[in-house]
């Protein structure tokens, strides 16, 4: 089944095509990378997603819905959560308060967006510092926060956007199987990830971009051996070599 | 005990005018407490939302104005202007909310400023309507202080406790996640937008409360006195500042203070340098006496650096760290 679709997707800033002509399919249950080199304009379809800037052209469709041109804010209660690449948690407040900003959403009052909080606290493994501000988190857990936020928002669709740049070899495999568990709790996802490691392990199937335009697209070995994305990551020589 | 502190202050203040009947004290007192009500509104606004205004003269003014030209026109008592200043301070927030909302930051800062001097504009203008640099004069209702002080005190404990009741349920949650950062309130599925005006418009009722006592209290009003930048807005700011920006009862604790100082260079320090000047009749004394008690507005900036220094979070945000410091000074001084 179709979860989520984006139908040639156009973005122009100014001159510039960030994103041209991208399409894709992404059906329920799957973990669904997104690869490019910088500037590929991986974030910019996130953006576009989340409504952050408005779409020069082509149409978003969620559950067979056409959300293109609903606000951000109106995204995230349909069911789309969403984290940043840098993160933003809300500095002065405790990481429970964070969650429960977050859980205010779907929950109907104070105490049931508590519960939430704290189940969600506990499934992403952050209870143990539930109490501390937000701000003195060290980067693993500041990213950590970001997905259970979004988490607490219920969504039915994840965008995760690089929660694993930045991360040591150890915070690495804990991410991979935060992931997962999201995954098998019925989440779908799209990742936008550079460390190969985590995208290869986990996606299910993967999109390549490159200046904003579709280089290629299919299950994980596939991509990584598509003469088209080594061009991209790594120069001419490498594709034919 | 400290639970308990909020509940015996309280105490003290019903108890204070049957005590201590001198009307002098307690008419600072009431300005305390109009002041307190205006800071917790202009706390929910700036301190716990982040969207610092510069205009609440331009809701205290409107509260004022309801209840004087009710009472001016129509006859009826200005009490009735303590219902409806709050809403038509209301009616002014929501279309510039609306509107100006769009911007961030220091603009959004700098439109509010802008509606402080559009409404002082137009009431001194719309003469037919509010007679203009005239002002309104009405009757006051009791002759004593102590009604008043009971009804601003009332007040006072309404809007603290509102806004206590506000930060704990979920607006207070929004208000703080808009404050922290837009983007993310936004993507958590917050209307930033729409908080943003829930937000200005608690803020613009208590002020506008706050106005109509102020115009029953004085009985007397006019544009520059409501709508004045410097005594209003700048005012209502440093109360939250010095109070404690995005706490419960820094309001409270910042207007004692601000009337307090007001008033020391007002009386030029309780006439102290009067008194100096008679005893040693220098020339410098008599001049210093002269211009002292107009010199408040210098005491205010001299006290936001002190402030801003020591305490950046204000009296109550840093209230461990003053305590803390007299107990250092304290242990200090026992060990030499």
């Amino acid at each position: 089944m179709i979860l989520f679709e984006v139908k040639n997707l156009v973005k122009h800033f100014g001159g510039l095509a960030a994103v041209n002509n991208v399409s894709f399919q992404v059906e329920k249950g799957e973990i669904f990378g997104l690869i490019g080199p910088n500037g590929s304009g991986k974030t910019t379809i996130f953006n576009c997603i989340s409504s952050y800037f408005p779409v020069t052209g082509g149409n978003i469709l969620f559950k067979d819905q056409d959300i293109t041109s609903l606000k951000t804010n109106k995204i995230c209660k349909i069911g789309i959560g969403r984290t940043f690449q840098v993160v933003k948690p809300l500095g002065r407040l405790s990481v429970l308060d964070n969650v429960i900003a977050a859980a205010f959403s779907k929950a109907k009052n104070k105490h049931e967006a508590r519960d939430v909080a704290m189940e969600t606290l506990e499934f992403c493994g952050l209870s143990h510092r539930k109490e501390i501000i937000a701000r003195s988190l060290p980067i693993g857990e500041r990213k950590r926060l970001e997905i259970t936020r979004a988490m607490a928002t219920r969504p039915e669709l994840l965008l995760l956007d690089e929660t694993a740049a930045g991360l040591n070899p150890t915070e690495l495999d804990e991410a991979i199987d935060l992931i997962k568990k999201i995954r098998d709790k019925g989440v779908t996802i799209i990742i936008v990830e550079h460390i190969m490691k985590v995208i290869m392990t986990i996606s299910d199937r993967i999109h390549a971009i490159n200046f904003g335009q579709t280089i290629a697209q299919g299950v994980p070995k596939e991509v990584s051996n598509n003469k088209a994305v080594i061009e991209a990551y790594l120069g001419e020589e490498y594709a034919h070599g | 005990m400290k639970k308990f502190l909020p509940l015996i202050l309280l105490i003290i203040l019903i108890i204070f005018p049957l005590v201590y009947k001198n009307a002098y004290y307690q008419h600072l007192m009431i300005l305390v407490f109009i002041w307190v009500a205006i800071g917790s509104g202009w706390n929910v606004i700036a301190g716990f939302t982040g969207q610092v205004s510069f205009g609440d003269a331009a809701f205290f003014g409107t509260g004022a104005y309801t209840a004087g030209l009710l009472a001016h026109h129509f006859q009826i008592s200005a009490w009735w202007g303590m219902a409806f200043g709050g809403f038509m301070a209301m009616a002014v927030a929501f279309p510039f909310g609306w509107i100006c909302f769009r911007l961030r930051g220091a603009y959004f800062a700098l439109a509010s400023l802008a509606l402080n001097e559009v409404c002082r504009h137009i009431t001194t203008i719309a003469e037919p309507l509010t007679q203009g640099m005239v002002g309104i004069l009405i009757m006051p209702s009791f002759l004593s202080k102590i009604p008043y002080y009971y009804i601003a005190l009332a007040i006072a404990v309404f809007s603290v406790v509102f806004v206590q009741f506000v930060m704990k349920s979920k607006w207070g949650y929004y208000f703080l996640s808009i404050r922290e950062d837009q983007d993310a309130a936004e993507s958590l599925g917050i209307d930033t937008h729409r908080y943003k005006m829930v937000s200005l418009n608690i803020a613009a009722f208590l002020t506008g409360m706050a106005g109509a006592l102020f115009m029953n209290y004085m009985g007397f009003i006019d544009p520059e006195v409501v709508f004045s930048l410097h005594d209003i807005s700048i005012m209502a700011i440093l109360v939250g500042i010095v109070g404690g920006v995005g706490t419960i009862y820094g309001p409270a604790v910042g207007a004692f203070v601000m009337v307090a100082v007001h008033e020391f260079f007002r009386t030029g320090f309780f006439g102290f340098f009067k008194g100096m000047a008679a005893l040693t009749g220098s020339d410098f004394l008599i001049i210093a006496a002269k211009y002292i008690s107009q010199a408040h507005v210098l005491g205010f900036g001299i006290l936001v650096v002190l402030v801003i220094l020591y305490l950046p979070n204000g009296i109550v945000g840093d209230w461990n760290k003053i305590i803390g410091r007299f107990f250092s000074f304290k242990k200090k001084e026992a060990a030499t």
